[in-house]
């Protein structure tokens, strides 16, 4: 079912948790919600399901505006971080849980049950109870007890943030094949943005209440709409510096900014990857300090100080690093190749793409 | 040293609890098993075991329910006043019952305006049976709410959430959900409830008047008993109160294993 949302916002007494807020899920889709903690996307997903009320904007689920219906009629399946599974029943009792609510005849219920352990990896544990089960298990059955009345759409709540770093990729993975099998309209919360970009077939980025951008993993990664955005998602080196003469001089970087006034201060941000460090001192223009190389297991970062003291960082894959004998302290030569100007608020006219900077 | 402090522990128990007990079960059975149940088959006996039983009952009723919609709302709701009450509510333990009872007079005393609201609508108050549930309540009322409202706070309303996303109307919520989750909590303050109404003696003793076959409990049977020299029909309504005592502090344990082993997991 498609989800639509139109300028929701919600406040907590004083607290301003959620700003004016619209976008749509569209059938079908796998949506992550992406943000730090406490930047509302919690509070977006509640008020979905019903667990909170909005104090302004609409809510539609299939063109049906839901505000004022409850939460047992929206017919929402739930993932609750911390399980929040039922202690005193077995993994069988959760999983028929709204089955049973909802008056299915035993068979089908025993049926559904059943075809739900299958789907989710928990043959033969339907009579165990949580407390028998692991943590990956139990936001399996978690899983499971949602997805059984057939729910319009399934709102996952940070469902991975309470399992160890493996169970995690393994409960993605399990939502990923789910996904693709079921069909089922989801979306799910996650300050991860690892995660996020993994699992989603689009990303809703939120800062302090507010939706940032909203675009593919790629889009968002490449193209971030806001200097927010392009922090949080992915690392990047930033620096601020005012336009002189079409161009922000930053220590000894300069960077060309055609179009902008004079006198505009600006910032500039670059990805790791775009700044290229040699271990040879005159292969590249600018030099720097090495000062510590951090072992990322697919790559290694380097990070640099230059006499000004401006700290940069760099990515270099496996094999470029294999090819230099890097040791800590050691002068170096880099060049940064790409760059874009952050978007700023007031500030228009300017490409909102990465640039490429002219050779050493 | 440590044989020195494990004797200390058994004399410690010894006096204060095994010496009492072992000296009433053979006082009791000295003067043999037709004493014991003649004793306790007494009328008087009887009336103060059933009258006992009555308050009790009503007193727990009453503390299950108000006892678990009091912690719901100490627990789960946000308004004014919540932190006095909260504290209001270990009161009673430091007040003495005799306090209690006396302040019950005062307030139903035939002078005042509650008194005199009663007595016109002919139902007896101080001297009877509702005042004696008043002053056992008073008593007994933290019990359940004690229990309770940690563990509802401990428990949290995720689980209770989930159950309305699947479906679940409020009551389904609270029978399906919430009541499973308190029910040892809930045993374990009932079964105090219990003890403590059975063995209160300084609250209902202010406000009962202690009439015989009419306001007497089993506990104010015993006192009567004493202070009348019939020392047999003490020690056979006290050793019979005793062992109620024993099998309710079995169900304690068997609660507290349980409540105990559930927060573990």
């Amino acid at each position: 079912m498609k989800i639509e949302i139109r300028n929701l916002s919600k406040k907590f007494g004083a607290v301003q948790a959620v700003t004016d807020v619209s976008f749509s899920v569209n059938e079908g889709e796998l949506l992550a919600l992406l943000g730090p903690s406490g930047s509302g996307k919690t509070t977006v997903l509640r008020m979905i399901a019903g667990l909170e009320t909005p104090t302004a904007g609409e809510i539609l689920i299939n063109g049906q505006r839901v505000n004022d219906v409850s939460i047992q009629d929206r017919n929402i399946g739930f993932v609750f971080q911390h399980y929040a599974l039922f202690k005193h029943l077995t993994v069988f009792g959760n999983v028929a849980f709204g089955l049973k609510i909802r008056r299915w005849i035993r068979p089908k219920t025993e049926e559904r049950v059943h075809e739900l352990l299958t789907l989710m990896g928990l043959e033969g544990l339907g009579s165990r109870y949580p407390h028998q089960l692991s943590g990956g298990q139990r936001q399996r059955v978690a899983i499971a007890r949602a997805l059984a009345p057939r729910p319009s759409v399934l709102l996952l709540d940070e469902p991975f943030g309470a399992v160890d770093a493996k169970v995690r990729q393994e409960l993605r993975e399990w939502l990923i094949r789910l996904h693709d099998d079921l069909n089922v309209t989801s979306l799910f919360v996650t300050h991860d943005q690892e995660e996020a970009m993994e699992v989603s077939n689009r990303i809703i980025v939120f800062s302090k209440g507010r939706l940032e951008q909203i675009g593919s993993p790629a889009e968002v990664y490449e193209d971030p709409a806001t200097e927010f955005v392009a922090r949080f998602i992915g690392s990047m080196n930033i620096v601020e510096g005012t336009v002189r003469r079409g161009k922000v001089e930053a220590g000894p970087l300069e960077f060309p900014t055609p179009a902008i006034p004079d006198g505009t201060s600006l910032r500039i941000g670059f990805r790791p990857y775009y700044v290229k460090v040699s271990e040879d001192p005159s292969h590249f223009r600018q030099q720097a300090r090495l000062r510590h190389v951090y072992f990322l297991g697919v790559a290694y970062r380097l990070e640099i100080e230059t006499a000004e003291g401006l700290l940069l960082r760099s990515r270099m894959n496996k094999e470029e690093f294999r090819q230099c004998r890097f040791q800590a302290g050691q002068l170096v030569s880099y060049a940064v190749t790409h760059y874009r100007i952050l978007p700023q608020e007031g500030v228009t006219g300017y490409a909102l793409e990465t640039i490429p900077l002219a050779g050493p | 040293m440590r044989h020195f402090f494990i004797l200390t522990v058994w004399l410690y128990f010894g006096v204060l609890l095994l010496g009492p007990i072992l000296y009433l079960v053979l006082q009791t059975f000295g003067e043999g098993w037709t004493v014991f149940f003649s004793e306790i088959t007494k009328p008087e006996a009887v009336h103060g075991f059933k009258l006992t039983a009555l308050i009790t009952g009503i007193v727990l009723v009453v503390n299950i329910l108000l006892g678990t919609i009091t912690a719901l709302v100490l627990a789960r709701q946000q308004f004014p006043g919540r932190t006095l009450l909260s504290g209001l509510i270990d009161l009673p333990f430091a007040v003495s019952p005799v306090i209690a009872g006396f302040m019950l007079i005062l307030l139903f005393g035939p002078d005042t305006l509650l008194g005199t609201l009663f007595g016109a609508a002919g139902v007896k108050v101080l001297y009877a049976l509702p005042a004696m549930v008043l002053a056992t309540l008073f008593a007994t009322f933290p019990f359940v709410v004690r229990e309770l409202t940690p563990l509802l706070q401990t428990i949290g309303t995720e689980s209770e959430e989930a159950a309305r996303t699947l479906g679940a109307s409020e009551w389904q919520v609270f029978t399906k959900v919430t009541l499973p989750a308190i029910r040892w909590g809930l045993v374990y303050g009932a079964t105090l409830t219990v003890a403590r109404s059975i063995g209160e003696f300084g609250a209902v003793l202010v406000v009962s008047g202690n009439i015989l076959l009419l306001t007497q409990t089993a506990t104010l049977h015993i006192y009567q008993s004493y202070v009348d020299f019939n020392y047999a029909g003490a020690n056979a309504v006290a050793l019979t109160l005793l062992a109620t005592s024993f099998a309710i502090l079995a169900v304690l344990e068997m609660a507290r294993n349980r409540t105990t082993g559930r927060a573990a997991m």
